[in-house]
């Protein structure tokens, strides 16, 4: 296991910057995922740890020593991808032991090892059958189970690997490598376009777009305090609303309401904004006029579509909540945050 | 209209589809709901004429087109992998069914440049395929799927291969971009969150066999047996078999009040989001596994009465792997199966 650090790295495939300059850590045994959109460098940044991209600029440190120049195998590193990497010919524990027999570990410890994967992976009853007999979701268990079998690796590296696996499928490999990652504590980096998977996988999500990230948080800070309104968008089902308003003197007015925030300061010129989540907005008798558009029911809430001073305000309720005739919204205090240019600056 | 009736396709001994009778009204919304390999590909390739059933008929608008092959009828397609012609620009992509067809050229230019602008691609409309996004070659493949105006679109999990949220988008607008066609929509997904989201009417398969079939919140929140109450659940159904005896139910670790119904075997069916922390009802020991934080919701995995429950919670919830807790329930919710997994009651929906 290693702590793994960035340092003012970047990259580019011939035009422009796939990886805009960036310093990230990854601490010894943390869980992290890169989120974002495809051509967003997230899978860029990964083949930069992996080895299998060198980056254009910057350093690769792995515990302080430098490995820019060290290829996957000698970096240590496990891998697992998307589409499942299994030997047809081998049996599901041939396949799992595979790693650790090339790497000369006594017959004992490979048993040992081995037993350990196929019983956290739920694979113990499949473990003499031949790969090429199981269905998607068992070969892709065996994937992970290859990436995780082995206790020396620095990091284990994780692209898109529950993508091609079925909803009901994916509840149970997500809450086991959860397990195991808390098991056996390795410097896990998960990259996805799945705002699930990322926040529930990692205790740090690094959230990507255009090649640069723009925040690395929790779940929870994500969620909260989204520092760009990108941040506030991509994470949430729906994401966070995203007001144009406009300051005077420091407090905020839309259309013909006044908020009741201070902005700060903003410079001339500067686009103000509001993000507000849908799940911080109460739909009631008190506060500013609404026109509702549209009601969802997506089962266990709903989605009210409603006009805000001619502007699209999104809403969640839960199941039983209801909503009157003339309806107003209110955010909930200290739950809507100020953006100039996209930054956020307050709430 | 399009009506299946008693359609089947076997392959050998393998059954494809089960013995299926359905009818979908022009202008309908209709999802088919179910994990890989449970028949949803089959029924699309048997309505699109890809396929012939092996018995039954399939009509459309009052004529049996069984048998029929797909180039004779008017049938949009689209699917999971991108598939546009690559050699082709954008325009010529979303023109060509009408070139086809011989329309004019002055009325394909309108429409054509129509149907770009509303699937925002403009100003793509000279390039070829492979200098697009993903989400963009979709986008194309859908526009030349609308620029037909076929009667009878199938979509086979068409934005499976996209980004999440360009998967948000897409889904609202999907619905509305077909409205105006009049066309019959069908809609592949193994994703009961995107069911919902599409609304209309959804069928839940289970090996080739379509379970159940109606509105999508009724199908969701009725479901007329085990399976389907599980097709239709994400996060995954949490179950036990039971007992009843007398005004409860009961099993090891288990108890809850029961309806007024006959005494014997029963499963039961609790939803993820009618479990709760800090409620009033029936309390179940638990002891937390794992908890997943999305920051706006915890999935609380647990073992209940030696089983695998998962528990969404508002909120953040920071449990402790290990850690006992009270969970309850309004037995109100509960859903209730008999035995060889048919509903015992039409549940009552849920608010």
């Amino acid at each position: 296991m290693a702590r793994i650090r960035l340092e003012a790295v970047r990259h580019s495939y011939g035009e422009g910057d796939a990886l805009r300059p960036a310093d990230i850590e990854f601490e010894d045994g943390g869980a992290y995922a890169l989120l974002g959109p495809s051509g967003c460098g997230k899978t860029t940044l990964l083949n930069i740890v992996s080895g299998l991209i060198r980056p254009s600029a910057g350093r690769v440190l792995f515990d302080d020593r430098d490995v820019t120049d060290l290829d996957t195998a000698a970096r240590n590193i496990a891998q697992v991808f998307q589409f499942p990497v299994v030997y047809d010919t081998m049996t599901v524990a041939q396949n799992l032991a595979f790693p650790l027999r090339n790497r000369g570990l006594p017959a004992g410890q490979v048993r040992q090892r081995v037993g350990e994967v196929l019983e956290m992976l739920d694979l113990t009853a499949v473990a003499n059958r031949r790969a090429t007999r199981l269905s998607a979701d068992d070969k892709q268990k065996v994937s992970l189970g290859r990436g995780l079998v082995r206790s020396d690796v620095a990091a284990i590296l994780f692209d898109e690997p529950l993508t091609v696996i079925d909803p009901q499928a994916k509840w149970r490999l997500r809450a086991q490598l959860k397990l195991l990652h808390r098991q056996f504590g390795h410097t896990m980096v998960y990259v996805t376009h799945d705002q699930t998977e990322a926040l529930t996988f990692a205790d740090r999500v690094a959230v990507m777009r255009d090649g640069a990230i723009l925040q690395i948080g929790s779940a929870q800070e994500l969620f909260d305090a989204p520092r760009h309104t990108f941040v506030g968008y991509f994470i949430g089902s729906p994401g966070m609303n995203v007001l144009p308003v406009e300051a005077e003197g420091g407090a905020l007015r839309i259309g013909q309401h006044a908020i009741a925030m201070t902005s700060g300061p903003t410079a001339p010129g500067a686009r103000v904004e509001l993000g507000v989540r849908p799940e911080h907005i109460r739909l009631g008798r008190e506060g500013l006029p609404v026109q509702v558009r549209r009601v969802d029911d997506v089962g266990r809430r709903r989605i009210v579509h409603a006009a805000l001073a001619g502007h699209e305000l999104q809403v969640s309720l839960d199941e039983a909540a209801e909503i009157p005739a003339e309806p107003r919204v209110a955010f909930e205090p200290g739950r809507a945050g100020v953006f100039v240019d996209s930054w956020r600056v307050g709430a | 209209m399009l009506e299946l009736r008693n359609v089947a396709r076997t392959a050998g001994s393998e059954v494809c589809v089960a013995e299926t009778t359905l009818a979908l009204e022009r202008g309908s919304v209709n999802v088919l709901l179910g994990p890989t390999g449970s028949g949803k590909t089959s029924l699309l390739r048997l309505m699109a004429g890809l396929d012939r059933p092996t018995a039954g008929s399939i009509w459309f608008d009052g004529a049996d087109v069984t048998g029929r092959p797909v180039r004779q009828r008017n049938v949009a397609m689209v699917y999971q992998q991108f598939v546009n012609y690559p050699t082709l620009s954008v325009y010529e992509n979303i023109a060509s069914p009408l070139r086809v067809a011989a329309v004019a050229a002055a009325e394909i230019d309108r429409r054509v440049l129509e149907t770009a602008e509303r699937l925002k691609l403009g100003p793509y409309l000279q390039r070829k395929p492979a200098e697009l996004s993903g989400g963009q070659q979709q986008r194309t493949a859908l526009a030349r799927a609308i620029v037909k105006a076929a009667p009878l679109v199938l979509l086979d999990e068409p934005l499976a291969n996209l980004d999440y949220k360009l998967r948000e988008e897409l889904r609202e607008e999907l619905p509305r971009l077909f409205a105006d066609t009049g066309s019959i929509l069908v809609y592949a997904t193994t994703e009961p969150a995107e069911a919902l989201l599409l609304g209309g009417a959804t069928a839940t398969l289970s090996q080739g066999r379509i379970t159940q079939f109606g509105p999508t919140l009724a199908v969701f929140r009725e479901p007329g047996d085990l399976i389907t109450a599980q097709t239709f659940s994400d996060p995954p159904l949490n179950t036990i078999a039971v007992a009843k005896r007398g005004a409860r139910f009961v099993a090891e670790g288990f108890a809850s009040p029961a309806p007024a119904m006959a005494d014997g075997d029963y499963i039961l069916g609790l939803r993820p989001h009618h479990l709760r922390l800090d409620a009033d009802g029936p309390a179940l020991h638990g002891v937390v596994r794992v908890c997943e934080i999305t920051g706006s919701e915890t999935y609380v995995h647990l073992q209940i009465a030696g089983r695998d429950w998962v528990l969404l919670a508002g909120g953040v919830r920071s449990l402790q792997p290990g850690a006992a807790v009270q969970v309850s329930f309004d037995p109100a919710q509960l859903m209730v199966f008999h035995a060889d997994g048919q509903a015992a009651s039409a549940r009552k929906a849920a608010a």
